[in-house]
């Protein structure tokens, strides 16, 4: 504690550099934070999914719609014990700047088999016997300032047309990856506004044994193979997994992004490094002849090195890690649950202790070598 | 026995191709209690006496011994813990690290000790005091005079206790006024306080101030100590 003091008068030796290089550092480290957490959030809303429930989708993407007569012939299968369907919407708010998910579902057999969905008895049974009703996440009562019981307008993307809701109920999930931002309401006032009736987007099959997956998502394909709409079965988390797999190519660039933006950044903590400790040869000769052992200054400049790396960690991750909760980030609605994980933060200040050794080192050891007598001579 | 001993010494450096012989074979005793000033022209070897003495160097041939252990001898964190315990530098430049007080200074040898934080405090104020700068005591060096600067570095090396000061032309960046207050000082610490003082000098007057003169030339010492007028 006592060479603490030494270390702090060193870096207060040019304020504005220590303070750019500890800038530097946090920004990095937040931008890595920042980075890896939409990859852990994404692989996070992969592993969503009760294993009791089956998705079944057109196989020749999500946008192709399935008969709804589908529903009855699943329905009957051995080993299904429920069964819902829901429909991508995409109508947007306003105008249009905050995304939210928005959908139409098969009221009742959906919320049975979503009972992460969670809201007041009475505002559950509202929204069923409300064929113009919708439920929402707690979210966007935030996001937008709606109270329950307000109408409120989608106008629709694909569905062209400005569509009226009352909002009968707010929600608000056990599981992070359901989303709290997601505004849904029944398929009968969707087939009804389209005209379209009989068709679904997606089915969800509940199951009695989730060992019995396999098996049941195959005799669902099989029974549809050489139908007009063939299908594509899998759990839920395979479901998730599929969109994760899209941003596979998202996801390698950000690791990528986040890797360059902290070599970067040690590249200028490591110059700063090597400035600081040149700067000083001639004290450090004094403090050699005065009876500083070489390992002592070794040790003083890499913990110096230490000080600005881990302060710059500890403000970078800390603030990545306070911010998002407190802003309430879900990036626009595409990234639910969006938190930075507790391994990265590990695996930031990992990277600040190699940060440290990386830009630390080479001056340490510089300082430990250094020759009294030559250094001496030159500041004489 | 003599406090400093240094024995059959042969020292050279090497310059590109040059080899450039300091000290051929010298041989010098200094006492303990003694105030010794080395004189000479530039590149006859002072300073490289001088740091040979507090081992920031070593004989290329020969042996150098301060109270009794052989400084040439040791290995470099040996070295270190010796000259922490033995040895107090002062530098021509005063060499005072700007970015700390002059208390935090004068502790700086105090930090490789065991000292008490209490312990420390008391030490460098009895070293300020003995320097005569007990109220500059949180100024930076920015802020003190040269004269100051220079009797903040001799309170820095005085306050460990240690065998021997070593001074390399301490009034050397200093104007008259301010340099007879450093001799007097340092006529001070060898009277009072028996402390052992080698320093190196171009300065006659300065040289005065000692007990002992020695001159060296070309690495020799070309003519037996002799006695200065204060040390008469």
């Amino acid at each position: 504690m006592k060479y603490f003091r030494l270390v702090l008068a060193n870096l207060g030796r040019h304020k504005l550099r220590s303070i750019l290089t500890i800038a530097s550092v946090a920004l990095a480290l937040f931008l890595f934070a920042s980075l890896r957490s939409v990859v852990t959030t994404m692989a996070a809303a992969a592993q969503f999914g009760g294993a009791r429930r089956l998705v079944t989708l057109n196989a020749t993407g999500l946008v192709f719609p399935l008969p709804l007569a589908y529903g009855n012939r699943i329905k009957a299968l051995p080993g299904v014990t429920g069964l819902s369907w829901a429909n991508w919407f995409g109508g947007r708010y306003g105008d249009g700047k905050n995304f939210f998910a928005n959908f139409a579902v098969d009221a009742q057999s959906y919320l049975d088999l979503y009972p992460e969905i969670v809201m007041p008895a009475d505002q559950k049974q509202a929204f069923l016997q409300d064929r113009t009703g919708a439920i929402i996440g707690d979210r966007l009562i935030h996001d937008f300032g709606w109270k329950l019981g307000q109408n409120v307008t989608l106008q629709g993307t694909i569905f062209q047309g400005d569509w009226t809701f009352k909002i009968d109920g707010v929600y608000h999930p056990t599981d992070p990856a359901i989303g709290d931002n997601v505004l849904i309401f029944h398929h009968d006032y969707f087939d009804e506004r389209i005209g379209r009736a009989g068709i679904a987007g997606w089915y969800i099959v509940e199951i009695d044994d989730p060992s019995h997956a396999p098996q049941i998502a195959k005799s669902i394909d099989d029974m549809f193979r050489n139908s007009s709409s063939p299908t594509k079965t899998g759990t839920e988390r395979e479901f998730q997994a599929s969109f994760a797999t899209m941003w596979g190519n998202v996801s390698f660039l950000m690791n990528t992004i986040g890797l360059a933006v902290v070599f970067a950044i040690l590249l200028i903590t490591a110059n700063a490094m090597m400035m600081s400790a040149r700067e000083r040869t001639g004290e450090i000769a004094v403090l050699k002849t005065v009876g500083f052992s070489d390992r002592l200054l070794f040790a003083l400049v890499m913990v110096e090195a230490g000080t600005l790396a881990l302060t710059g960690a500890a403000i970078g991750l800390g603030g990545a890690k306070l911010l998002y909760p407190a802003i309430k980030f879900n990036g626009a609605g595409f990234l639910p649950g969006f938190k930075v994980a507790t391994s990265t933060l590990i695996i930031g200040a990992l990277v600040a202790l190699g940060l440290m050794l990386a830009s630390g080192l080479v001056p340490a050891l510089r300082a430990a070598r250094l020759p009294v007598v030559q250094a001496l001579r030159k500041v004489e | 026995m003599a406090l400093v001993e240094i024995r059959d010494v042969y020292k050279s450096f090497q310059r590109d191709e040059q080899r450039i012989d300091v000290f051929t074979d010298l041989t010098l005793d200094i006492d303990a209690g003694s105030f010794t000033a080395l004189m000479g022209p530039s590149g006859s070897g002072k300073s490289t006496l001088l740091n040979l003495i507090a081992g920031l160097d070593r004989p290329t041939r020969g042996t150098v011994t301060v109270g009794g252990e052989v400084v040439s001898a040791m290995s470099a964190g040996q070295l270190a813990a010796w000259r922490a315990r033995h040895i107090g530098f002062v530098f021509q430049s005063f060499n005072l690290l700007p970015v700390l007080t002059a208390y935090q200074n004068v502790e700086l040898p105090l930090l490789l000790t065991r000292l008490s934080g209490k312990e420390r405090a008391e030490r460098v104020k009895i070293a300020l005091d003995v320097v005569g700068l007990a109220d500059r005591a949180d100024h930076y060096p920015r802020q003190l005079s040269g004269g100051q600067e220079q009797r903040t570095a001799i309170a820095r090396a005085i306050v460990a206790d240690p065998t021997v000061m070593l001074l390399d032309e301490p009034t050397g960046q200093l104007d008259a006024k301010s340099s007879q207050e450093v001799l007097t000082l340092l006529q001070r610490l060898n009277k009072e306080f028996n402390k052992t003082i080698i320093i190196v000098t171009h300065d006659a007057h300065a040289a005065e101030r000692a007990k002992t003169i020695l001159h060296l030339e070309k690495g020799d010492l070309i003519e037996k100590p002799r006695m200065a007028a204060a040390g008469r």
